[in-house]
């Protein structure tokens, strides 16, 4: 699945994209976000921020979403206004 | 018409061509945003935005058609810059044609208090500091509630 990060995220990944391919265990937008941060405090605390919305394949996702290959998730940082 | 776009754009161009093609408007209400030279912390040199295109894209338009819904209106046209502008540059490009004025100013009015509270665009500023990371207002939050079903005596 590809993994987009917007914003500040994309700054604390140090990546706009990344191609992952998560263990089964780990296929849903709750879990990838603690998968895709497992090394990585400061971009769990950042995935893991509720202001951080998760779109999946252009829809805002919820916790429980399960995902798939092909997916593209992306990880939205609460907009800037003025 | 709908457009996010990295190229400049003159307002004034814009204007004009929109209401060249706005048959039967009796008002044509237009609002250009502008990067400030001025910034929460101080002077900016450059003004960053990030977006997630498609999103980005289906989010305005999505905002335009409850815009279409809600108010008696012939066309509208948002134009949006990303990527990294200087002060002074427009930003954003908003114009709205009706019938009337009333609708034409208010359309306006709605589609920038919710661009500015739900489009997908993350703003940075450069400045003699380094960079920093906008985040929304709380003013800009209240704008957009006095559009939210009762505040405004329509619903």
């Amino acid at each position: 699945m590809n993994i987009v990060y917007c914003g500040r995220v994309a700054e604390i990944a140090g990546t706009r994209e990344e191609e992952v391919a998560p263990p089964p265990a780990f296929r849903t937008v709750a879990t990838l976000r603690a998968w895709l941060g497992r090394d990585r405090p400061d971009l769990l605390a950042a995935l893991c921020a509720p202001s951080v919305r998760a779109v999946v394949n252009d829809e805002v996702a919820e916790a429980g979403r399960a995902l798939a290959a092909g997916d593209e998730i992306a990880f939205l940082p609460p907009v800037s206004g003025g | 018409m709908i457009e996010v776009r990295a190229a400049p754009f003159d307002p004034g161009t814009e204007l004009r061509r929109f209401a060249e093609s706005g048959a039967g408007a009796g008002a044509i209400v237009s609002f250009t945003g502008i990067v400030r030279a001025g910034g929460e912390a101080g002077e900016v040199s450059a003004l960053e935005l990030d977006h997630y295109p498609r999103f980005t894209a289906r989010t305005i338009q999505t905002i335009a058609d409850e815009a279409r819904s809600r108010f008696e209106l012939i066309d509208l046209v948002i134009l949006h810059r990303h990527g990294r502008l200087a002060p002074g540059e427009p930003i954003v490009f908003v114009a709205a044609a009706a019938e009337h004025r009333r609708a034409a100013f208010e359309v306006v009015d709605y589609l920038m208090d919710r661009l500015k509270t739900e489009a997908p665009f993350w703003k940075r500023e450069h400045g003699p500091d380094g960079s920093r990371w906008i985040e929304a207002r709380g003013s800009d939050l209240a704008d957009r509630e006095r559009w939210e079903e009762g505040r405004d005596g329509r619903d």
